[in-house]
């Protein structure tokens, strides 16, 4: 964006030698923090520091009428803001391209690594079902918000119970809580971002490097019977990616997803434990 | 005639905080940034600026301006807010924003504005309150000139009692004189008001209990805003 153009020339000399202004290795995430206890009003929430970035996540539930096409499936809505908090570029206003495409993208993970059971959400087919909304806010933005908000939103679902629901009266009661947690599988899906930028490509930028990059390629992957399975991706920005650029990103992305998914599964069930 | 309020749902004394957390820099991109908590009512806030006002016709040449923004997350509450700015929100935004440019020296400042965002994280009454202790202690870690510093209480009247800092319970209160819940902010020096807002019922005779009960909570604000500055993070919620 408004990187001076001499910071962008000095992160691709590094690149080149697979060296980055902050030490890390090309593919090398920084530390991924992960808390909960945001709001006691929530179903669910987290909130996830990847260094200095911060995203902080919610999930409330209420009740609809299904989708015509889904009469038996509960519904799923993913929002996402860059607050003024996060940063001085952001201005107020509805959200703008960039969070609108963070929200469609962890909301692509979700949905098409089938973590959720949706069947589970039906009340009564046809009349019922349960909607679960996902409020993604980023708080302070170092880059890589992506793949911070992709791991929140999953937390946030994964530490999530139901409301209490009055049957008679269909209604669902605000801020009282079951203990009973989402009908979740165990296709846990897991956002990468892989950026290119000059010739080189890396993984969870910095600020400065995320306007320096190019173009980038998310990645949603779950766990299948045997293999790693990629349920969403997306290209974003104008220069293309070759055909080499791919393959390594698919190599990469399988190693990231090895090392990085376990430490933040790790660190999950951790917060489901201690809940 | 017995009083139907006799003691608080959350058996505090009347005249007492809940626990407070008060915390400074807890978001690196900011000038300036704050959490403060009244128990359940979690706000944060950060500052950008002062910087150089666009679109340049809006720049005063005399003085900056404070653009406040107040939001509530949609999860803060027990049924989904919808995110984005509402009557009440622009309200509170303003407000605030008038509060906070009571205490601040924008002679210094001509030609910019200074971008203060409040965010209450989790509430349970008294979030705009929470949101301009947290902003006035973004400010003045932000470092910008300020004359004094501000703080702001509810007060309430449940009934017959004056109580200081309500809770949502207290507000639906509707048994013997009801409920009145009046939010104030108030300089730490010179002890003006700088943000009034009642709704409720309250006799004449009765209001200036109010004000001195919010001038001794706001003093008690104070404490906990200057030592949170000093960089102390208090957490009372913990005991």
């Amino acid at each position: 964006m408004n990187l001076p153009n001499i910071n962008k020339k000095r992160i691709i000399s590094l690149l080149k030698d697979g060296k980055r202004l902050d030490g890390r290795k090309p593919f090398e995430y920084r530390d991924i923090e992960i808390e909960t206890g945001i709001s006691i009003n929530a179903e669910g929430t987290s909130r996830v520091r990847i260094g200095k970035t911060e995203v902080i996540v919610g999930v409330k539930m209420s009740t609809q009428e299904p989708y015509t096409d889904h009469e038996d499936e509960g519904t799923m809505v993913t929002s996402m803001e860059f607050s003024q908090v996060a940063g001085e570029r952001y201005e107020s206003g509805p959200p703008q391209m960039d969070s609108i495409e963070i929200a469609r993208v962890v909301d692509r993970g979700i949905r098409e690594s089938r973590f959720i059971d949706w069947k589970k959400l039906c009340i009564k087919a046809g009349e019922k079902v349960w909607s679960i909304m996902i409020d993604i806010y980023c708080i302070n933005d170092d880059g890589d918000v992506m793949d911070a908000s992709a791991i929140g939103a999953v937390v946030a679902l994964r530490l999530a119970r139901f409301p209490k629901y009055d049957k008679e009266n269909e209604a669902v009661l605000y801020g009282e809580f079951t203990d009973d947690p989402l009908p979740l599988t165990d296709h846990v899906p897991f956002t990468m971002t892989f950026h290119k930028i000059g010739e080189s490509l890396l993984a969870d930028p910095n600020r400065d490097e995320e306007d320096a990059a190019d173009s980038r390629i998310t990645l949603s992957v779950s766990s299948g019977k045997k293999e790693k399975m990629i349920n969403a991706m997306q290209k974003g920005g104008i220069i293309g990616i070759t055909i080499q650029e791919m393959e390594e990103i698919i190599t990469q992305a399988e190693k990231v997803y090895d090392k990085v998914f376990e430490e933040v599964e790790k660190k999950t069930k951790n917060l489901i434990k201690s809940k | 005639m017995t009083s139907t309020f006799t003691k608080r749902p959350d058996k505090r004394k009347f005249d007492e905080l809940r626990p407070i957390k008060a915390e400074t820099g807890i978001i690196p991109n900011a000038d300036g940034s704050a959490l403060f908590a009244f128990g359940e009512t979690v706000a944060i806030a950060a500052v950008y600026g002062p910087k150089p006002l666009h679109p340049a016709h809006m720049q005063d040449p005399e003085r900056g301006i404070i653009r406040c923004n107040y939001n509530m997350l949609p999860f803060s509450v027990t049924e989904r807010a919808k995110p984005g700015p509402n009557r009440r929100s622009k309200e509170i935004s303003m407000v605030a924003g008038n509060a906070l440019a009571s205490v601040v020296d924008l002679a210094r400042f001509p030609g910019t504005v200074i971008d203060v965002e409040i965010l209450i994280l989790q509430a349970n009454a008294s979030t705009r309150c929470a949101g301009i202790n947290a902003a006035a202690m973004a400010l003045a870690q932000a470092g910008v000139v300020m004359k004094e510093m501000v703080s702001s209480v509810s007060i309430g009247k449940m009934d017959d009692k004056i109580v200081t800092d309500v809770i949502k319970e207290e507000e639906d209160w509707e048994e013997g004189e009801g409920a009145t819940d009046i939010a104030f902010s108030m300089t730490s020096r010179t002890k003006q008001i700088t943000h009034l807002q009642l709704d409720g019922i309250i006799q004449t005779q009765r209001f200036m209990e109010a004000v001195e009960a919010a001038r001794v909570a706001c003093e008690k604000i104070h404490d906990y805003q200057i030592r949170a500055l000093k960089g102390e993070k208090i957490d009372e919620t913990k005991k």
